[in-house]
């Protein structure tokens, strides 16, 4: 397989007064076509800037991102990105909401209708098409985005911390359905998060982020799928992988 | 996308509540029952103490300006001077908060515009309007063009000030997720700023309703023949103090009309904001 994504010496500079702040420095990775990376590390570390750049949000200081084999230069369609913050449209509801990226893109407005009633009902929204986000609970106004983003039919997913601010029974929950919806798709995805279980459960390969998003691990994940987040934790490959990681973690932190 | 079976639904407990009439309006029932108390209370305590406490030369009382008010409807005078203040208002508000509007979305928009033209826009802003009336009256003389662009000039930088702090507001995370949608810089513009720009624009319109009031009465008050300025400098130059009393009971009513209309817009356009505690 070729890679999809190709980062190459990526450094990223915030500029604040007079000093530059690093937030990334010299970060190489691939990305294949298909595979579930998730990107561990501690806060600060440049995950999220990472994926901005990725998205063609910011523009890196130095070096280079090419996404099948063409440099980023700004936002594309083809890749869907899930922020950690809450971006829906307040004024907005739910319907419209997630109607909006058909609505840019020109998609008339009756296969808009029927494409987000798909998705609504896909991500258990049934009956709240009406309602507008602060209406919804956190969760809720989550599974809003996540439809979103799925809406433009996206071939390759971004997702920061998507979960993070959730309830742990709720996450549980929202990771089995990214799984479910994620498998057989063809999707690729890059899953940024500071939590090792969740990057385990999740990831085909985890690469663990130090200071200044120094690649201090990256290492295929070789559990057997379907995973159940419960046996798991009792599995004696899984305990040894969550071992290397929290070591590598404290590494990266070190550095 | 697998199609898969589609996630459970989320579920919320609906409750059918057995409300009486008086436990739904019942709160809004009191408190206009207490107005109308407390303005009855405040005109008979007025009524009595006038010829009593006070001298009626100087506070009038309620019956006097209501046969006043009675007397100008009659003759004509109440409608014809009250029509050229509403006149002058609308027109003053219109052009005001349409210039102020579209001259804060479009230059906080272009943040650098903005930052070299914001300590001139304050210095102007905060001159007092009233010193601009000599001004105008040189300019457009003492008919109704000075009244009403005494009025737009006032409203103007309200409905300016509070639109480009809303521009200013929006969330860079929403303009980010439309531009994550290929959303271009038009799209942006109208998708997210505009309505984002919103709440901004309604308090200034909300804030501007009693500015183009003063503005046009005192333009009336400067110079005039005409409105309802015009009729309390009349009223008061002939120690007519019910009069004076019933034109501000009309520009008051005219002030209460003009607000009602703007929070019903305001009604129209924010029903997306949170959900009222009840």
């Amino acid at each position: 397989m070729n890679a999809l994504l190709e980062v190459n010496g990526l450094t990223k500079q915030f500029v604040k007064d007079d000093v530059g702040i690093l937030a990334l420095r010299d970060l190489s990775l691939s990305v294949q076509e298909g595979s579930f990376v998730t990107v561990l590390g501690r806060s600060g570390c440049g995950k999220s800037t990472l994926l901005n750049l990725v998205a063609g949000l910011i523009a890196p200081t130095s070096g280079t991102i090419t996404y099948r084999g063409e440099a980023v230069t700004g936002p594309r369609t083809a890749i869907g990105y899930l922020t950690q913050s809450d971006t829906l449209m307040p004024w907005r509801d739910v319907r419209r909401n997630i109607e909006m990226p058909m609505e840019i893109g020109g998609v008339p407005a009756q296969r808009r209708a029927e494409l987000s009633a798909e998705l609504i009902e896909r991500v258990g929204l049934q009956g709240f098409e009406r309602h507008f986000p602060r209406e919804l609970s956190g969760g809720m106004r989550r599974r809003v985005t996540l439809a979103r983003m799925l809406i433009g039919g996206p071939e390759t997913l971004l997702l920061d911390e998507p979960f993070g601010a959730l309830d742990a029974q709720l996450r549980a929950d929202l990771q089995a359905e990214l799984l479910r919806l994620w498998q057989g798709s063809g999707q690729t995805v890059l899953f940024v998060t500071h939590d090792i279980d969740e990057a385990l459960l999740l990831g085909d390969r985890i690469v663990v982020l130090g200071r200044l998003g120094k690649v201090v691990c990256d290492r295929p994940i070789d559990l057997p799928r379907p995973r159940d987040a419960d046996e798991l934790r009792v599995d004696p490959a899984f305990v040894a992988l969550h071992r290397e990681m929290t070591v590598a973690l404290k590494k990266g932190a070190e550095a | 996308m697998s199609t898969g079976t589609g996630a459970a639904p989320v579920n919320v407990q609906v409750v059918p509540l057995e409300r009486t009439w008086w436990q739904r309006h019942g709160g809004t029932v009191t408190v206009w029952i207490s107005r109308v108390v407390l303005v009855a209370v405040l005109l008979v305590l007025w009524e009595w103490t006038a010829g009593r406490v006070f001298d009626p030369t100087f506070t009038s009382r309620p019956s006097d300006i209501w046969t006043k008010l009675v007397e100008w409807g009659a003759d004509g005078t109440l409608w014809t001077n009250t029509l050229i203040t509403i006149e002058e208002v609308l027109l003053g508000f219109a052009i005001g908060a349409a210039a102020g509007a579209v001259a804060g979305f479009v230059l906080a928009t272009l943040r650098a515009v903005y930052r070299v033209l914001d300590p001139f826009i304050m210095a102007l802003y905060a001159i007092p309007k009233v010193a601009l009336a000599p001004l105008f009256i040189i300019w457009f003389g003492i008919g109704l063009t000075m009244k009403v662009l005494l009025a737009a000039a006032t409203v103007f930088f309200l409905v300016f000030l509070n639109t480009a702090a809303g521009v200013r507001e929006v969330d860079r995370g929403l303009i980010d997720a439309v531009r994550l949608m290929g959303g271009s810089r038009r799209e942006i513009a109208v998708k997210v700023i505009l309505p984002g720009a919103m709440t901004g624009l309604l308090t200034g319109l909300k804030v501007a309703i009693p500015y183009a009031l003063i503005g046009a009465v005192i333009g009336e008050l400067v110079a005039s023949n005409r409105g309802l300025g015009y009729l309390i400098n009349d009223s008061a130059s002939q120690f007519d103090t019910a009069g004076v009393f019933a034109s501000l009971v009309v520009l008051s009513v005219i002030a209460a009309i003009l607000n009602l209309g703007v929070t019903m817009i305001d009604r129209r356009v924010s029903r997306w904001k949170p959900l009222e505690e009840k």
